[in-house]
């Protein structure tokens, strides 16, 4: 089921959580809201849930109006960044939950819980209650009780953000496969680039309650709108008005016409990647991204100075 | 040493204030032996007594628990004009003396009160009768089932409310099956004072009770007929009915931890 939504604005008192924000979501895909605290990513997942209503502008779920519904009319699932578990009930009663309000028949509600908990690999903690469960088997619980009612669209608020770094990446990978196999229109809020470029074939970039910019991953990092995309979306220099990617900043232990000095301050050795932190000739702060091969080929070392020419660099004009 | 003289104080106080006069109305009651207090506990105005006190606890519990529940959930919950008023006004029948409930009371439902033509006209009787001693019982006991739910439903949050909106469920379904199941300790908890309150409820009945009595007015018209057995052990049930009551809370507080 498409989304799509139309000129929302929504303050909260004085703060203008989001300003005119319109986005189109086709059925089947999967959309990242990618931003800082503060942007209104989030409230703009909880307004196409229905768990805000927006002071003007329109969301339409497939070609309905929803924007005056409850979030139970809307036939959505929505996973919430602190899980939202139903303390008082088990495992299985959280997944449950949403097929026992629609009176299915208990049969019927059993196949489908033990089914999900397959799925989100939880069928031995069926009987476990939530305290009893580690964060990231929460959030699979989580997922498996909003997949239970067969939501249209699946919307995720920051799903992963409470979670350490490795279960986060698992589940990463996990819900991207999910979504290959379900194809459900799906919209994650995250403030983790990373996670919405590898999850995500759009993301919708906001800054301040609006829309920056709506690519693909590839498009976003190669061909950032302006200022806030191309830093947010990765590392980046400033050498004056361009904008460098740390991987597109060449060093060399020789200076030749158009580089520019440089001193290595620290070396970051991240496996095959290397990360050299720089002082150029201004003061300016300079990060360069290289293979361990260079580092050791060039041997480098902190305090030495080198030379860096951008290879490749962006100008916006505003 | 300094411990040792601030248990003592603590204690001290105690056993003056508290235990003491407690201590006191046990020994009197069976001075006479069981078989007085047993005459007297069971005597027909004892028995009536007492049967007034727990009807009225019975009426006025189940509506204060209803009206605790609903206050707190819009305090918590919504947003509504007037709000911050509401919020204090709860606890006013602990700043006021149920004196002044009762003189009010009095002042409504008597002759010549506002509410006086309402009901009397219809051959209704409030003052000096049953719905007056509970309409003050209410007051008083008002507080403590909001006082109990409005701080727990804080910290449970709104989050797994919304949850259960999103998985389809109403928002009657969402109360019986979220909000009340995750703020029952509380519920029982204040149910619990509720109760102990309405049952050891004085001053603002003793201004409109009429001809009858509950189980403290009773106290005090023994005593002032000098029956002083039948005060005591009137007292004496009354406060083995406290002690209960606080036993049952100290048995519930583990469980809200946990719960929690």
């Amino acid at each position: 089921m498409s989304i799509s939504i139309q000129n929302i604005s929504k303050r909260f008192g004085d703060f203008v959580a989001l300003d005119d924000v319109s986005l189109e979501v086709p059925t089947g895909s999967l959309v990242a809201l990618l931003g800082p605290s503060g942007s209104g990513k989030s409230t703009l997942l909880r307004i196409i849930a229905g768990l805000e209503r927006p002071d003007a502008g329109s969301v339409h779920l497939a070609d309905e109006d929803v924007t005056a519904s409850s979030p139970q009319d809307r036939a959505i699932g929505f996973v919430f960044q602190h899980y939202a578990a139903f303390k008082h009930m088990t495992v299985f009663e959280n997944v449950a939950f949403g097929l026992k309000v629609r009176h299915r028949p208990k049969a019927e509600i059993r196949a489908r819980v033990h089914d999900l908990l397959d799925l989100v690999q939880l069928e031995g903690l069926a009987n476990r209650y939530p305290s009893q469960l580690s964060g990231g088997q929460r959030q699979r619980m989580g997922l498996a009780r909003a997949l239970a009612v067969d939501p249209k669209v699946l919307l995720l608020d920051e799903p992963f953000g409470a979670l350490d770094a490795r279960v986060r990446k698992e589940l990463r990978v996990w819900l991207r496969r999910l979504h290959d196999e379900t194809h459900t229109t799906t919209v994650i809020v995250t403030h983790d680039q990373e996670e919405a470029m590898e999850v995500a074939e759009t993301v919708a970039v906001m800054n301040r309650g609006r829309i920056e910019q709506t690519a693909g991953p590839v498009e976003l990092y190669e061909r950032p709108k302006n200022e806030f995309v191309m830093e947010f979306v990765g590392a980046v220099n400033r050498l004056g008005d361009t904008f460098v990617r740390p991987h597109d900043l060449e060093v060399t232990v020789e200076p030749n016409g158009s580089t520019r000095e440089a001193m290595i301050v620290r070396v970051v050795q991240l496996g095959f990647e290397a990360r050299l932190e720089l002082v150029g000739e201004n003061g300016e702060q300079l990060a360069a991204q290289l293979t361990r091969d260079q580092v050791e080929v060039m041997e480098l070392a902190p305090g030495q100075i080198v030379y860096v020419r951008p290879t490749r660099q962006t100008t916006f004009t505003e | 040493m300094r411990r040792l003289a601030l248990r003592t104080i603590a204690l001290g106080y105690l056993a003056i204030v508290l235990l003491g006069p407690l201590a006191m109305i046990f020994f009197k009651t069976f001075e006479h032996g069981f078989g007085a207090f047993w005459d007297a506990v069971t005597a027909h105005e004892s028995i009536v007594a007492f049967k007034t006190t727990l009807l009225i606890t019975a009426i006025a519990v189940p509506l204060n628990t209803i009206f605790g529940i609903v206050c707190g959930l819009a305090i918590v919950r919504r947003r509504f004009p007037g709000k911050g008023i509401v919020n204090a006004f709860i606890d006013l029948p602990l700043a006021v003396s149920p004196v002044v409930v009762g003189v009010s009371l009095f002042i409504l439902y008597g002759r010549g009160g506002w509410f006086y033509g309402v009901f009397e006209n219809h051959g209704i009787q409030i003052l000096f009768a049953l719905p007056a001693m509970v309409i003050a019982t209410m007051f008083v006991s008002l507080p403590f089932v909001a006082r109990e739910v409005i701080p727990t439903l804080r910290e449970v949050g709104e989050e797994q409310e919304q949850a259960a909106h999103t998985l389809g469920a109403s928002g009657w379904q969402t109360f019986w099956r979220i909000t009340l199941p995750s703020i029952r300790w509380a519920v029982i908890y204040g149910v619990v004072l509720t109760t102990a309150r309405c049952l050891g409820e004085y001053g603002a009945v003793a201004i409109v009770h009429g001809y009858k009595t509950t189980a403290t007015l009773q106290v005090q018209d023994y005593y002032e007929n000098f029956n002083q057995t039948g005060a005591y052990a009137v007292s004496l049930m009354l406060a083995v009915v406290a002690v209960i009551v606080l036993i049952s809370m100290i048995l519930i507080r583990p469980r809200e931890v946990e719960a929690a």
